[in-house]
């Protein structure tokens, strides 16, 4: 293994961490459902940075591409519907407090 | 590799800074930005389509997203905002603290970089990879949107608001139209107790007062 490819793999893995780390975080701490949304975000760029480096590693760029391509594509419609929830959700508890969404009608 | 180290810094604080920040408005730029910059390092990691994505997508289509989302939104009191702003305090004083000292430990740690690669592949084309190898991807890539597509005309649709209408006295007064009469002049016929009425209630979002 060359120089620059170790050093490329030290330096992933310590900011990909990080990034999983201030995503996770973000999504548990938070009360605002909105703030919970970037932190899923978050989530999803370390995966893609991940993604993009393992192919980048393994010299298999065009495989990484197409996942990285279908992962934005899900990230995309999932973060939307998501979205029209949290509307939905703030028409009937008037607040963006994920506490407020205790009361469920099952 | 000091360039791919500074974007990996300028990474991770815009992406701690759209978690710490207050205004839901920067911290939803700050993601944008954050977007920017992993665009440039998947370019310099020879992934220019899905760099090109990232940026069209991420950086574009789900910041608007998220702005349309905090326009539909109504803004804080100001005693919400004061309670808020104690909370968060509370709960995200911590953030930076954890990720200097995971930085650090990784750091110290030593990461062994010493395993083996597999041979390099032969480089492939992304769109022969999607069409020719990944066809199931795409499958599920167009049932998603589909999906998302009904998901969001059902969020947003026109709902039929029921009301019971209990003890409806003032409608008594109607007078009740005379037997045999078939011209009844308009006047309707008392409503009983506990009738159902059904309205069209229009999407309405909850507005920021301007």
């Amino acid at each position: 293994m060359t120089g620059n490819t170790a050093q490329l793999i030290r330096m992933m893995a310590i900011f990909i961490p990080l990034l999983f780390i201030a995503g996770f975080y973000c999504v548990i701490a938070t009360r605002s459902l909105i703030r919970a949304l970037i932190g899923i975000e978050i989530l999803t760029k370390a995966v893609t940075l991940l993604l993009v480096v393992a192919g980048y590693l393994t010299g298999r760029t065009a495989f990484s591409q197409a996942c990285v391509i279908t992962l934005i594509t899900i990230e995309a419609v999932v973060l939307a519907v998501a979205a029209g929830l949290i509307v939905n959700a703030v028409q009937h508890t008037d607040s963006l407090d994920k506490r407020k969404l205790e009361n469920l009608r099952g | 590799m000091t360039i791919n180290l500074l974007l990996l810094m300028a990474l991770t604080i815009t992406a701690l800074g759209s978690v710490l920040k207050k205004d839901l408005v920067k911290a939803a730029i700050a993601l944008a930005v954050t977007s920017i910059i992993l665009t440039i390092l998947m370019f310099r990691l020879a992934s220019p389509l899905a760099a090109v994505f990232e940026l069209s997508v991420c950086a574009g289509l789900i910041t608007v997203i998220f702005m349309s989302t905090i326009s539909l939104t109504k803004p804080l009191t100001a005693q919400q905002e004061e309670e808020r702003l104690h909370s968060r305090a509370k709960h995200f004083a911590s953030l930076p603290v954890m990720v200097i000292a995971a930085a650090a430990v990784l750091v110290f740690v030593g990461i062994p970089t010493n395993f083996i690669l597999p041979p390099a592949a032969p480089a492939g084309d992304v769109r022969n990879v999607l069409w020719n190898e990944r066809q199931f991807d795409l499958v599920g890539q167009m049932l998603v949107v589909l999906a998302g597509c009904f998901g969001i005309l059902v969020l947003f649709k026109e709902r039929v608001k029921t009301t019971r209408r209990a003890g409806a006295a003032w409608m008594r007064a109607i007078p009740p139209t005379a037997a045999g009469d078939k011209f009844n002049n308009g006047a309707q016929a008392p409503m009983k107790d506990d009738e159902v009425v059904s309205e069209t209630v229009p999407f309405e979002s909850v507005g920021r007062k301007t």
